[in-house]
């Protein structure tokens, strides 16, 4: 610290820790305290206070006891002469102030129900996203983990204009960050000025607007807090290997736009306890000396058109990006971003007009690499708001290549070029969905760099399995028709390859270790027929994966002996885990939700619980926020069992791993399933039928309950009765 | 000779009050050391007077090289070598160094055990976090029990420290694991405190260890007795008991003694009665007392080290350091001096007569002829306060009217103990030695040195400490000082973190206004030197600079030494593995070869060596040449690229 630094911030403290003594005190009065307070959808509390010192605060009254401990630890003013040391006062000072700050936000939260909005994007009336609620922060956190996201800044405050707003989140967008944005300067606000400048915000462009006030800046840390215990595993109260683990491993720093106040120099220090530098725009002091941050703990007066370099270097982050010659913004900020009505150039597919991405092998010497052909009309030759056919078809030649990487391939395609700002895409294969923009086209965007885009993307990532690549893209009506038969043909085949797979079928499984950056002991190990929990890896992926870098986070497993083919455990894998999860944990089963299973980093796309009443099981996806049968909240079981646990009577699984046939099978498999949320029966739906017709009941999805029938066991056990659900006839799953 | 020219000190305040003390005729420590100047035969360590066929005298002929035919003859009646000779006197000096550090340290857990039994309640447990750190460093059982239950096992657990006869001492296991091992591969490894001291007493007993390498191994043992014994067995019960010291602004020099008040300055080196003073001279009827007989309050102040104690856990004030005592009654203003154990001059009693101020001697261990003894009777410590502080209030109406305080005094920050060290370099939340390290790695400090140790009356005094001190941070090596030496730099104004701005080279300067500290940093008494072996040993395990504090960039010094326990203290420093240069004077030169085996094999032994440079701004030089040696060995010689890390790197991260 400097002492200038020191003075204000531990009168920021002060001030914040009044501000909110005197808000708590009033809304006792008015509330009374047993008034249950929070944040929307949140098994973690108030993160901050619940992280580092492990109090719960539920309700109003439980406020009180964390105002005491501020009180306590707020260290007396910096004296003019011969001051006593400060470092370590003022890093405590920054700490209470988040405290205070989320007790402030919590309280709006009371008083003002819709001052934020809910879910992930702004709407035209409110642009305040405020508290991320844990699915946010599972689904982004995931990015974190796997690295699609390295980091996030958090900027407080406003640029001098909107312009040098968007330039600013524009770059840091091209890094692949998250921005943060809470507080203003001079009344203008950052989020404000991105919105005057046209620029999209939300979770899905990674522009946060967490809220106007300074105090929204706890919406950040608590989100960093959250990834340490959901993903780092570490025990809430863990302050000290909370914080360590921020330091290490979620690379944020902070900005500061616009005049420094006490309570911003009280955040900053706050900061700082977590590993996160502060950049700031304006002469204020520096903090060169390293130690509680990686480097730098401030760095100051720092030009706009340099601020973003500055910062990722003071965070000491590598950030690897790919220039495409493209002439739009390109990265995976701009995946979420959405193109609608006026703003639409161009719109293929979607039930529009017919639409299809293909990826398949040629010979060496029929592939020229780079080579990008439109057949047919370009966006030039059209018309604003037009639609076209359009077919995409990547031919790709080299000695490594294989059928299987094929698909591997193909699915790149979709984010690959969502990526591109002001191009929008969904779906894949021949339900692709394609819109471009007006922005993206008068910036000189054509057709042609979808093929720029493939080609450089593609050779970056999996430049080790082929050699050469070309694109075609074909608009005219016949030629798109003849691609699609021909690539349906080939999505059959797959298909049925795929199906075909089993564990038994393969002696090498693969590992997946991508999260271990924020989960250090977790390790999936993934076989054909148990697809990655996060959904994002399958067995092929894997493979295909290691071929790319063989020394990366998919290795081989060699399954060795059977220890037990109907619980699922290899002796190969055993010895495997042991090692990769640093001693943590020496075996688990495959196949078997109640002995030992796998372990989960917090990721995972849906979790599964046994129910003895019911004599079977249940799961909950991600995205289903209500109560479920198991009496915990997706959030909270991913909360008890994350960090890479193994919890009998839970397991961590993806959605598509539900219908595979080794899903619970040695508990009897799908038959089990006696719950699901609606949105999941209706996603899976289809597969999940398949499954049961080969189980030999075909109407089973109809006799698993919802939460419209319950979220108790009691509840459900006379609609499953009923129903006449083979479980309840089963062994009991509980010996 | 050059001490005529020479001037006595650098502190004004001392100036003026020779200056009065000349006026008024009387005589001081100062005066003394013109007219009698050191023996040379003793000063060399060439007098050996262990037997009653000697004294012998075997000195080293000067400004010649002696050849093999006299240094043959240079022995005693007994035939014992000028080698043996000198180093039976060296070691007689560190065990008597270490038997002081100790014989306070068993007098601490004597007050601690009657404590933890319930048989005096003026004591108690102050911090309970160290407290606990002890039973679970020591194997005692915490579960539901009581602190003084706790206490009692600790305290009973320290006591057999000092009657041990076999195994190893408990804190030896708080050095670094290698550092542990190089003692236990030398045999140098203390079995219990007492032992150590009565054996290294025996073996330099007349006709018994008469290898001066086999001696010195006892030597070391004796000295890592006190380092890792005693002395670390004073300064951890002290902090239970009487709270871990955090950091505190006071003032220094005689200026803090106050015209109309009570002046009782409290000199010596053990703190129990100390803190006891610090409370009862606070006390309503106390102070009521004291404003009857016309004085505005009673004004408490410490000398020496157990002023370092009061000072560092209460901000007392100090009045100076040890060539200081007899000034402080030269004021005329001082209405009792008390005193403990420990560097108390028995001149005070001479001058005292010249003046109405009443030396109260209160340990059974150390009593003076002529002065009042009023024992501190630990079962009863705060009456026995009472009364000492009653007989000062009492003595004040006797103040003559020849008073003249010096109007000199310096503002300092102390409390500086390991544990608030680690707090301070990160908060509550991140507290570790972490950006020290970084910030050595980085270069911005150079290094560590410990500047420590006494007054010397045959040098200028505070001269050594003031001059070593400032080229060590001109040059970004950042100071932990304690004893009189702190007290030195406190007075020199080094102790505010102002003084870093001013005096500091631009690395350490940064530091220093990072953190808000002044680069010299006051950890306290002699006795707590175990605080800087605990602090380098934290430094070593916060990882980066090496495996063993003989790895680290830093060294000690003790540029004005005088006193045994200085010995005690550096030869437990080098056996710790610090390089340490001595000032002043050297008691070993009679012999070259054994001061060849302090100055250079011991370096192979232990890592750390012993160095003698009587000037203090070369012995600086000195110091920061063994840093840089280090540095260089550690590869942090050379500016460092900056890592940027990519997820692959951060995966590769231990959980």
């Amino acid at each position: 610290m400097s002492k200038i630094i020191a003075s204000a911030a531990i009168r920021g403290a002060h001030n914040i820790v009044d501000k909110a003594d005197k808000k708590w005190k009033e809304a006792m009065e008015k509330w009374g305290a047993n008034e249950p307070v929070g944040f929307p959808n949140t098994a973690y509390y108030l993160p901050i206070i619940f992280g580092i010192s492990g109090m719960k605060v539920e309700k109003l009254g439980d406020m009180e006891a964390v105002l005491k401990k501020c009180k306590a630890l707020l260290p007396p003013p910096v004296k003019e002469q011969h001051h006593l040391p400060y470092l370590g006062p003022v890093l405590d000072a920054g700490m209470i102030a988040f405290w205070a700050e989320e007790m402030l936000e919590a309280i709006r939260y009371l008083e003002t129900p819709d001052f934020y909005v809910k879910g992930e994007d702004v709407t035209d009336n409110n642009i305040w996203l405020g508290a991320a609620d844990d699915i946010i922060m599972r689904k982004r956190g995931v990015e974190f983990v796997d690295g699609t996201a390295p980091g996030f800044a958090a900027i407080l405050g406003a640029a001098p204009t909107p312009e040098i707003a968007k330039n600013i989140a524009e770059e840091l967008q091209k890094k692949n960050l998250y921005v943060f944005m809470a507080g203003s300067h001079n009344g203008e606000k950052f989020s404000e000025q991105l919105v005057k400048a046209g620029v999209q915000i939300g979770w899905g462009t990674r522009l946060v607007s967490f809220g106007p006030d300074t105090s929204a800046t706890v919406f950040a840390i608590g989100f960093a807090t959250r990834a340490a215990i959901s993903f780092g595993g570490i025990e809430p109260g863990d302050y000290r290997k909370i914080l360590i683990y921020n330091k290490d491993r979620v690379f944020a720093f902070a900005m500061t736009m616009g005049d420094v106040t006490d309570e911003w120099y009280a955040n900053g220090a706050g900061a700082i306890n977590w590993g996160f530098p502060i950049i700031a725009d304006t002469p204020i002091p520096q903090i060169l000396p390293t130690g509680i941050t990686t480097y730098e703990h401030v760095v100051s007066n720092v030009p706009h058109d340099e601020i973003v370099n500055k910062a990722i270097e003071v965070r000491g982050l590598k950030v690897n990006v790919t220039e495409i010659p493209i002439p739009i913004a390109f990265g995976p900020a701009f995946e979420g971003e959405r193109v609608r009505g006026d703003d639409i150039y161009l719109e293929a597919g979607g039930g529009r007009t017919h639409m299809v991405e293909w990826v398949t092998s040629k010979q060496m010497d029929e592939v020229e690499d780079g080579k990008v052909e439109v057949i047919g009309p370009e966006l030039a030759d059209i018309k604003v708001g037009s639609r076209l056919p359009l077919a995409i078809a990547v031919e790709i030649a080299g000695r490594q290549m294989q059928d299987d990487y094929e698909p591997i391939l193909e699915r790149q395609i979709h984010h690959l070029i969502n990526y591109a700002q002001g191009v929008m895409h969904i779906g894949q294969r021949d339900i692709a969905w394609l819109r471009i923009s007006k922005q993206a086209v008068e910036k000189g965007f054509k057709l042609e760099h979808i093929g720029t885009i493939l080609h450089a993307k593609l050779h970056q990532d999996f430049g080790r399995i082929f050699d050469k690549l070309q694109v075609k893209i074909y608009t005219k009506e016949e030629d798109v028709n003849k691609i699609i038969e021909k690539a349906r043909e080939v999505y059959r085949h797959r298909d049925e390859r795929i199906e075909g797979m089993t564990d038994e079928s393969v002696e090498t499984y693969y590992s997946c270790t991508l999260c271990q950056s924020f989960a250090p002991s977790h390790v999936c190990v993934i076989s054909p027929e148990r697809t990655g929990l996060c959904g994002s890896y399958n067995w092929m992926d894997c493979k295909a994966a290691f071929e790319i870098n063989p020394t990366g986070p998919n290795q081989p497993v060699e399954k060795g002996d059977v220890i037990d083919a109907k619980l699922g455990q290899w002796k190969g894998v055993n010895e495997f885990v042991t090692k990769a999860s640093r001693g943590k944990i020496d075996h688990y089963n495959f196949y078997s939700i109640v002995k030992d299973p796998m372990t989960t980093c917090g990721c995972c796309e849906a979790i599964a619980a046994v129910l003895p009443g019911c004599n079977g099981v249940m799961t909950v996806n991600r995205d289903y926020t209500g109560e479920t049968p198991c009496g915990m909240k997706f959030t909270t079981l991913a909360g008890t069992i994350g960090g890479g646990l193994s919890t009998p009577g839970f397991v961590g699984h993806g959605k598509y791993n539900t219908t595979q046939r080794k899903f619970v099978a040695a508990e009897g498999g799908l038959l089990r399933m006696v719950w699901m949320p609606k949105i999941l029966k209706e996603e899976i739906g289809e597969r999940f039928t398949a499954r049961a017709k080969e189980l030999g009941v075909p109407d089973l999805l109809d006799k698993v309950a919802d939460e419209t029938v319950g979220v108790t066991e009691d509840t459900i056990l006379p609609f499953l009765q009923e129903k006449g659900h083979p479980a309840l006839t089963m062994d009991p799953i509980l010996d | 000779m050059p001490e005529e020219k020479q001037a006595k000190s650098i502190d004004k305040a001392t100036l003026e009050m020779l200056d009065k003390a000349a006026e008024e005729g009387i005589a001081t420590v100062f005066d003394r050391a013109e007219k009698m100047k050191p023996c040379p035969i003793g000063a060399d360590g060439s007098c050996c007077k262990n037997c009653a066929m000697g004294p012998c005298r075997v000195p080293l002929a000067k400004g010649k090289e002696e050849t093999p035919e006299e240094k043959k003859a240079r022995v005693g009646v007994c035939g014992a070598t000028a080698e043996t000779i000198s180093a039976r006197n060296f070691a007689r000096m560190i065990a008597a160094g270490s038997a002081s550090h100790s014989d306070h340290g068993r007098r601490v857990i004597e007050a601690f055990k009657l404590m933890a039994e319930g048989k005096t309640k003026d004591f108690e447990i102050k911090d309970e976090q160290k407290l606990l750190k002890l039973a679970l460093d020591m194997g005692v059982e915490i579960g539901n029990r009581s602190n003084n239950e706790i206490a009692l096992d600790i305290a009973n657990k320290c006591e057999n420290e000092f009657g041990k006869q076999e195994g190893e001492l408990l804190f030896i296991k708080n050095a670094p694991i290698k550092r542990q091992e190089i003692w236990r591969n030398l045999g140098v490894v203390p079995r219990g405190i007492d032992r150590e001291i009565v054996e290294l007493m025996h073996r330099t007993h007349m006709g018994v260890d008469q290898d001066y390498r086999n001696l010195m191994l006892q030597g070391t043992r004796a000295a890592l007795a006190d380092g890792w014994g005693g002395s670390m067995i004073a300064t951890e019960i002290q902090d239970c008991m009487f709270g871990t010291p955090s950091p505190v602004l006071s003032e220094i020099n005689l200026g803090v003694l106050k015209e109309d008040m009570v002046n009782l300055v409290i000199h010596g080196h053990e703190p129990a009665l100390a803190e006891m003073l610090a409370v009862v001279s606070q006390e309503p009827e106390m102070v009521k007392y004291a404003e009857s007989k016309g004085a505005k309050g009673i004004n408490l102040a410490g000398m020496c080290c157990t002023a370092n104690e009061i000072l560092m856990r209460h901000g007392v004030p100090i009045a100076g350091n040890f060539l200081q005592q007899e000034l402080a009654i030269v004021t005329g203003a001082l209405d009792a001096m008390v005193v403990d154990v420990q560097c108390i001059m028995q001149g005070i009693k001479e001058v005292a007569s010249c003046f109405h101020t009443k030396i109260i001697t209160t340990d059974n261990r150390a009593k003076m002829t002529g002065a009042e003894y009023m024992a501190f009777d630990e079962h009863n410590p705060k009456e026995s306060a009472r009364a000492i502080v009653r007989a000062a209030i009492d003595n004040y109406t006797k103040r003559g009217k020849n008073v003249r305080i010096p109007n000199i005094k310096q503002p300092l920050i102390a409390g500086f103990s390991h544990e608030t060290i680690s707090y301070l370099l990160g908060g509550l939340f991140r507290a570790s030695y972490r950006p020290l390290n970084d910030n050595i790695i980085n270069g911005r400090i150079r290094g560590l040195a410990g500047v420590v140790g006494c007054n010397n009356a045959r040098t200028t005094h505070d001269s050594g400490h003031i001059a070593m001190i400032k080229e060590l941070i001109k040059n970004d090596v950042l100071v932990l000082s304690t004893g009189c030496g702190a007290m030195a730099a406190a007075k020199a104004g080094l102790m505010v973190p102002e003084a870093a701005k001013k005096y500091c080279g631009e690395g350490l300067a940064e530091i220093c206004e990072t953190v808000g500290i002044p680069p010299v940093l006051h950890m306290g008494a002699c006795v707590d030197n175990s605080r800087i072996l605990i602090a380098a040993t934290a430094v070593v395990k916060d990882g980066g600079l090496g495996d063993d504090i003989s790895d680290l960039p830093a060294a000690g010094a003790a540029p004005e030494w005088m006193s045994e326990k200085a010995i005690a203290i550096g030869q437990y420093f080098v056996a710790s593995g610090v390089y340490t240069v001595f000032g002043t004077t050297w008691p070993t030169s009679g012999s070259k070869e054994f001061t060849n085996h302090l100055f250079k094999d011991m370096e192979e032994m232990y890592g750390g060596k012993w160095d003698f440079q009587p000037d203090p701004v070369q012995a600086a030089q000195l110091m920061i040449a063994h840093i840089d040696k280090k540095r260089k060995a550690l590869g942090i010689d050379k500016a460092r690229e900056r890592v940027l890390y990519d997820m692959d790197m951060r995966r590769e991260l231990e959980g």
